[in-house]
């Protein structure tokens, strides 16, 4: 194991934070949607498409993906750290989530802006 | 300064022995990496299915159709459970964060009230969904 001096470098401590700021937007829109959904009438196309349409709404349902992604990777990482022990799997492994999750990102803003 | 240095220590990590003696806050938080991963893993479904649910009211009516039939039913019901206790836990560790609820008893009791409304919430959403 390395030594090292575990104060003043702040490791992990950014990547903490994201993961909880992400998680405290995603409990807030939760509500949300949830609210939005039953408040309203059955959902139809109609009504289904109008909800995302909105300005507002398709802003933080974007932040809502992006907060999701970062969060996931957060996650993600952490569990790969845990369980996988040989460092070139690993790397392969965090690699695929990346790519996975920068790509889901991008699959949920096209999904948005395309309405 | 040299009791700020790292000592080498075995890392313990043996998930079999840790299953067998964990308390149920331990549960909490292994369930916790579990439906976070589901989560994770069904994301492109999900992203799918809102991505063919937007496209055109066939396309609407197609997903309502595809999210009836049995066996999508029940993976999805995985999810919510997932999703419900993803929810509820990460509540949970986000007061624990800011030292609310972390004595043993009340970090027990909490525990209950994850898994109790978690759990109930599914059966409940599921039946009225399904």
């Amino acid at each position: 194991m390395v030594k090292r001096i575990v104060v003043g470098a702040h490791y992990g401590l950014r990547d903490w934070l994201a993961q909880r700021i992400t998680a405290i937007y995603m409990v807030a829109y939760t509500a949300l949607f949830v609210g939005i959904l039953v408040g309203g009438a059955p959902l139809d196309y109609a009504s289904w498409k109008a909800l995302f349409s909105g300005q507002l709404m398709r802003l933080l349902t974007v932040l809502f993906f992006l907060s999701l992604m970062l969060h996931a990777w957060v996650g993600v990482r952490d569990i790969l750290m845990d369980y996988v022990k040989a460092a070139g799997l690993r790397l392969l492994l965090e690699a695929a989530v990346i790519l996975v999750l920068v790509g889901n990102a991008a699959w949920a803003l096209q999904i948005l802006w395309r309405l | 300064m040299s009791d700020l240095t790292q000592k080498s220590r075995p890392a313990f990590f043996n998930i079999f022995y840790l299953a067998l003696h964990l308390g149920l806050p331990g549960y909490i938080s292994f369930l916790h990496r579990i439906s976070g991963t589901l989560l994770f893993l069904a994301t492109v479904w999900l992203l799918f299915l809102l991505d063919r649910s937007l496209a055109s009211p066939e396309q609407f009516a197609f997903v309502k159709h595809y999210l009836s039939l049995p066996l999508v039913k029940l993976p999805l019901l995985v999810l919510l459970w997932s999703f419900l206790h993803h929810f509820f836990a990460g509540i949970r560790f986000l007061f624990i964060d800011v030292h609310v609820g972390v004595d043993l008893p009340t970090a027990r009791k909490t525990s209950v009230v994850v898994l109790a409304l978690s759990l109930t919430l599914t059966a409940l959403i599921g039946v009225r969904l399904w």
